[in-house]
């Protein structure tokens, strides 16, 4: 138990590399490794056939066609067996009409969970928590997310921090507070007195010299 | 696996892997664009398919094998 907790509060951080691991999943046996060049959102959830975690896997899996445009892949991940998986997933389709898409990691041995610090002992003991990792096409984590068990998800929320992400890759820029896609970017605080100096001449849309935004 | 049934026969998925193999496709990204499967679902299938012999991998590269070519459609 000991032991358990030791490594319960090692928890990865944003910008460290992801925890490697190989699991049972729905789709078969898959490793970190295998999602290597696309983004990857790694979410844990409770457990199978209970409220607020059907709705987010509905949820999820409406969005679905929403992460594969942004190249982005879904993974998520309980503590119960790939037969409770299937069960669950028939069931969900069968009700709602849903097709849970993406494929769930069956993590009996609690391994994955744990490298991703994703049972919180003072939440529940047994169970993971709502977890959300994003990781980038060289699988370094570049946020994380945690949702107490009786708060479902955003999922809008997930599709804009990868936008966000991605449009930070692509130009070097950095996001505002509630930042869509199409609106306008922050340019980056100069570091210099000279570069402050300068930065209200270089025709941004600037509160101050630390403070400017643009459109790209 | 996803990729080959129990008895060691390539499943739908794995169908598809390997009809990518035949048209030309060889390294996981080119079966992945041919097959239209998700590329980490290829990397996997490719895992459980050498496994059971129908695939063979040089250098990075696939091929059908011997056995994997008699379940060509």
């Amino acid at each position: 138990m000991e032991e358990l907790r030791e490594e319960i509060i090692s928890f990865p951080r944003v910008g460290e590399m992801a925890p490697s691991f190989e699991a049972v999943t729905t789709h078969g046996t898959l490793r970190l490794e295998d999602f290597k060049g696309s983004w990857l959102v790694l979410f844990s959830h409770p457990a199978d056939f209970t409220p607020v975690c059907t709705t987010e896997f509905i949820a999820f899996s409406q969005a679905y066609p929403e992460f594969q445009k942004r190249g982005a892949e879904l993974l998520g991940l309980s503590v119960d067996s790939v037969s409770s998986h299937i069960a669950w997933a028939r069931n969900i389709q069968e009700k709602t009409g849903v097709k849970v898409p993406f494929p769930i990691i069956a993590d009996l041995s609690k391994e994955v969970s744990i490298k991703y610090g994703m049972i919180h002992p003072g939440e529940s003991k047994t169970e993971t928590i709502r977890c959300v990792f994003i990781i980038d096409p060289d699988q370094v984590i570049r946020a994380i997310l945690y949702y107490p068990l009786t708060t479902g998800r955003n999922i809008s929320e997930i599709l804009r921090i990868i936008d966000a992400l991605q449009t930070t890759d692509k130009y070097g820029v950095a996001t505002p507070a509630n930042w869509q896609p199409g609106e306008k970017v922050i340019v980056p605080a100069p570091t210099t007195v000279e570069g402050a100096e300068e930065r209200l001449k270089e025709g941004y849309e600037c509160v101050d010299w630390y403070l400017c935004k643009k459109s790209v | 696996m996803a990729c080959v049934t129990p008895e060691g026969k390539p499943t739908e998925s794995g169908k598809k892997i390997l009809n990518a193999l035949k048209s030309g496709a060889a390294s996981p990204e080119e079966i992945a664009k041919t097959s239209g499967l998700p590329l980490f679902r290829v990397r996997s299938g490719l895992r459980d398919m050498v496994q059971a012999d129908l695939v063979k991998e040089e250098e990075g590269k696939y091929k059908l094998t011997e056995k994997g070519e008699q379940f060509i459609e």
